[in-house]
């Protein structure tokens, strides 16, 4: 690491509609360190990495490359000043090999691509950082692990010298974390830069040279790593010290009532490979369990089988001691069981359709707003008005498409669909993804007001502080078996994390 | 059967196979930057009364009637297919609908009719046809002679298309980024592949070659105008693509097997083989039936590599 500044952002300011996403950011990358870029969801991290990458447009400030001001109207701007960017989500062709996604795109006057110098040249680049994938096999054959080692060839390939990363553990095991912290650093004694963006604080420890934190879009101060400690960084982060606030529950569960009970229910997902097997729990009257893993471990699988959308190949769940007929979201929907999807605008609301209708999907039926099975329009629309206001949707009318709506708002018209139907048990999968703080703060609020009414929660999260704070009791999934069950009071955060990543040992992530 | 009657069904099964190749190539190239062209058969229409008329317009050698007479009817393919182009990309409408109005508009009692009427191009006969050539003076080789040397200009254009099309697919860097395109318009765009351009370019070239298949029927395979001549081929071509799973190479295998059908009626009847004419005819209609049905599930989209972008307009994330 040298002094040299390979980046240096300042007084950057975006604006997006009704949130002011980086308020005044600073940032200064120098030549060959691991800096992470650390914040809470919404602290305005990815923002952030989106302007300095040319996805983004910064309202304001500016942004040097090598003490050259520079503008970028696109990513391949961004790529020629040396900048590339490796995504949470991969933009990667599936169907294509390895060596045909680094090159695509990529124009060297002639006609026709030399597929076996191409592998030669990523074959070379995977060896030196310790990327290990093979240049002729198809994506869609490769692990995530494996496939984010692609979008980092494909960055380093095209040359950039810094090298943002959003999130990159987040679709890791730990063992693979591990052998991309080796590559950064490899990375950075080269003189390249990395950008490593991160809530994770055990991470940024690990692998980085300085920190810079940001909270509620702005720069909250840069160390050096040496210098810190995981207590400072995350009071940095938070605003205040932390052992983080569990909530204060006004009334406590009642583990004595059972309110969901599943027993021995498998699962096959869409591909037909079993995603759960012979999952079994209960949910107490009034009880929040929280559902830890990494994506893909069975988690959507699991709400979508009690939820009734997804038939199980065996197993049993009842809801307050009465079976349920499974596969039927309708038996689901009337025996008290309501469903917070991840996929808000997809699974849990018709983006086109008003809010209105939207609050009206899921009691059609009822008496109240619809006569001869004819809808009551005029119902309808009252029963909007009325959820509009006790949840304090922000919506021009209630005829506006939910699509036009902010996330925040998205997720309160869903959350006051299916509380309306006075639910006995609620299924929120990542309820708070992608939503603003205050936002978050809402729904979180919700979720705890309905278990204090004796609903009981299956809160299903990546966001392992979100379980740790809500939650009285966490299920830790991997590979569709639940492979730890224990109470949310003093949880051990590095033995939830180990059992997330598939290790029952007490091997240290490092 | 005879040899003699095998050899004539094959080298016919080549003629009648060869506009059907013609506009499922077009059809492939179209698909694989994942546009949907439903427009098939009125474009190749179109390409069939602008072809008849270029080849009673176009003063010259014969040679130069037809040349002009082909390039005439590619033209009036690639310009309706622009206005699909313009409907599907630009426009971003619904791609099934806008193929059907295609088809509607352009076809049968429209404007193929239409310009066919208001241009006299049905009064008169077509002067000048694509006639078979015969090649190194082989055609009269036995066997071999009539199946490969004694075909005409556009099928021997075919088998270089056939060729150059999976070279350029497969093999060059605008076929890679063309089927990046295809698949994952999102990922094409963020490593700076022109999305729109390439589907524009190849919706258009595609229907061109609709147009080229058109041409086909009006000099060859009639050879005259008559309205809606083509009579359902632009449906089979578009059968043909998938059967081809995509693939120039096999979808010459499928047109030409298709092209058997289709021939079949009138050899046979040739041959005073005593079998419903209309059954006959029927035939690679209902064979484009089972093969929509059979390749339609979603099981063997996914198996058969469909472009998995495939009839989507595509349309840049914003926050």
């Amino acid at each position: 690491m040298t002094d040299q500044v390979a980046v240096r952002m300042s007084g950057i300011v975006k604006r997006f509609p009704g949130v002011v996403a980086n308020d005044g950011v600073d940032l200064e990358i120098r030549a060959g360190e691991v800096h992470a870029l650390l914040g809470e969801n919404g602290a305005g991290k990815s923002t952030l990495s989106n302007i300095l990458c040319g996805l983004y447009r910064a309202d304001e400030g500016v942004v040097e490359v090598a003490g050259r001001q520079s503008e970028f109207s696109s990513p391949r701007d961004a790529l020629n000043a040396g900048i590339g960017m490796v995504h949470q989500h991969f933009r990667l062709v599936p169907t294509f090999t390895v060596a045909e996604n680094v090159v695509l795109g990529e124009s060297d006057g002639s006609l026709f691509m030399n597929h076996d110098q191409v592998a030669a040249r990523v074959q070379e680049l995977s060896d030196r950082y310790a990327l290990a994938v093979d240049p002729t096999a198809r994506i869609w054959q490769l692990s995530v692990g494996e496939q984010q080692r692609v979008e980092i060839l494909k960055v380093l390939y095209r040359g950039a010298k810094v090298l943002i990363l959003d999130e990159p553990t987040a679709v890791l095991t730990p063992i693979e974390a591990r052998s991309l912290f080796a590559t950064l650093r490899a990375m950075g004694e080269e003189g390249r830069s990395v950008i490593f963006i991160s809530h994770k604080l055990g991470e940024v420890m690990a692998v980085s040279d300085r920190v810079t934190v940001l909270r509620g879009g702005r720069t909250v101060g840069t160390v050096d790593t040496s210098e810190t400690s995981t207590r400072d960084l995350a009071s940095l982060m938070v605003g205040r010290s932390v052992d983080f606030d569990r909530v204060v529950r006004a009334t406590p569960a009642d583990t004595d009532t059972t309110v969901l009970r599943v027993e021995d229910v498998s699962v096959t997902d869409d591909r037909g490979r079993v995603s759960l097997h012979q999952i079994s729990f209960t949910i107490g009257r009034g009880e929040i369990v929280g559902v830890a893993g990494v994506a893909g471990n069975g988690q959507r699988e699991l709400a979508e089988v009690i939820s009734g959308i997804r038939v199980p190949i065996a197993g049993r769940i009842s809801v307050m001691d009465e079976e349920l007929k499974l596969g039927k979201a309708r038996a689901a929907i009337s025996s008290g069981i309501a469903h917070v999807p991840e996929d808000r605008l997809h699974t849990g609301l018709a983006a086109g359709h008003s809010v209105e209708d939207n609050l009206a999907l899921k009691n059609y039926r009822s008496v109240q707003i619809s006569k001869f099975r004819l809808l009551k329009r005029r119902a309808i629309r009252e029963q909007a008005s009325t959820l509009v206001e006790r949840y304090d949707v922000k919506t021009p009318d209630t005829v506006t498409p939910v699509r036009l709506l902010s996330g925040g708002n998205v997720q309160k018209v869903l959350l006051a669909r299916e509380f309306s139907a006075l639910p006995s048990v609620l299924i929120a999968a990542s309820p708070t993804r992608g939503l603003d703080v205050g936002a978050i703060e809402t729904v979180r609020e919700r979720l705890v007001a309905a278990a204090d009414e004796g609903v009981g929660v299956l809160l299903i999260s990546e966001d392992l502080d979100e379980i740790l704070s809500l939650a009285d009791r966490i299920l830790v999934m991997y590979e569709g078996r639940i492979v730890d069950d224990l109470p949310a009071t003093g949880a051990d955060r590095e033995r939830i994390g180990l059992t997330m990543g598939g290790s029952n040992t007490t091997e240290a992530v490092k | 059967m005879n040899s003699n009657l095998f050899i004539i069904i094959i080298s016919s099964a080549i003629f009648y196979g060869t506009p059907l190749f013609f506009a499922a190539l077009g059809g492939i190239l179209t698909e694989r930057g994942g546009v949907l062209n439903l427009g098939v058969e009125g474009t190749m229409l179109i390409g069939a009364v602008a072809g008849a008329w270029g080849s009673q317009h176009v003063g010259g050698s014969s040679w130069m009637t037809i040349t002009m007479a082909i390039v005439i009817g590619m033209l009036a393919g690639g310009l309706v297919s622009t206005l699909l182009a313009f409907l599907c990309i630009t426009l971003k409408v619904n791609q099934t609908v806008a193929g059907l109005a295609i088809t509607i508009f352009a076809g049968t009692v429209g404007l193929s009719s239409y310009f066919a009427k208001t241009w006299g191009v049905s009064e008169s006969p077509v002067t000048r046809q694509i006639r078979k050539l015969d090649v190194l003076g082989l055609a009269d080789t036995p066997i071999l002679g009539p199946i490969f040397f004694n075909q005409n200009i556009l099928t021997y254009l075919s088998w270089i298309l056939c060729v150059a099309s999976s070279i350029y697919l497969f093999r060059s860097r605008f076929g890679l980024h063309l089927r990046a395109v295809g698949e994952s318009p999102a990922t094409a765009d963020a490593m700076g592949i022109n999305v729109t351009r390439y589907r524009y370019l190849h919706t258009i070239f595609g229907g061109a070659l609709a147009g080229a298949g058109g041409v086909f029927y009006s000099l060859a395979i009639v050879p005259n105008w008559v309205d809606g001549m083509t009579a359902g081929a632009g449906w089979i071509a578009i059968a043909l693509v998938i059967f081809g799973f995509w693939r120039p190479g096999l979808t010459l295998v499928g047109a030409y097997l298709f092209g058997a059908l289709q021939s079949l009626s009138s050899t046979l009847k040739a041959r005073n083989v005593s079998i419903s004419g209309d059954l006959l005819n029927a035939l690679p209609f209902f064979m484009t039936i089972v093969v929509l049905v059979l390749v339609s599930s979603r099981f063997a989209h996914r198996r058969l590599g469909a472009p998995a972008a495939l009839g989507v307009p595509y349309e840049r994330e914003e926050r």
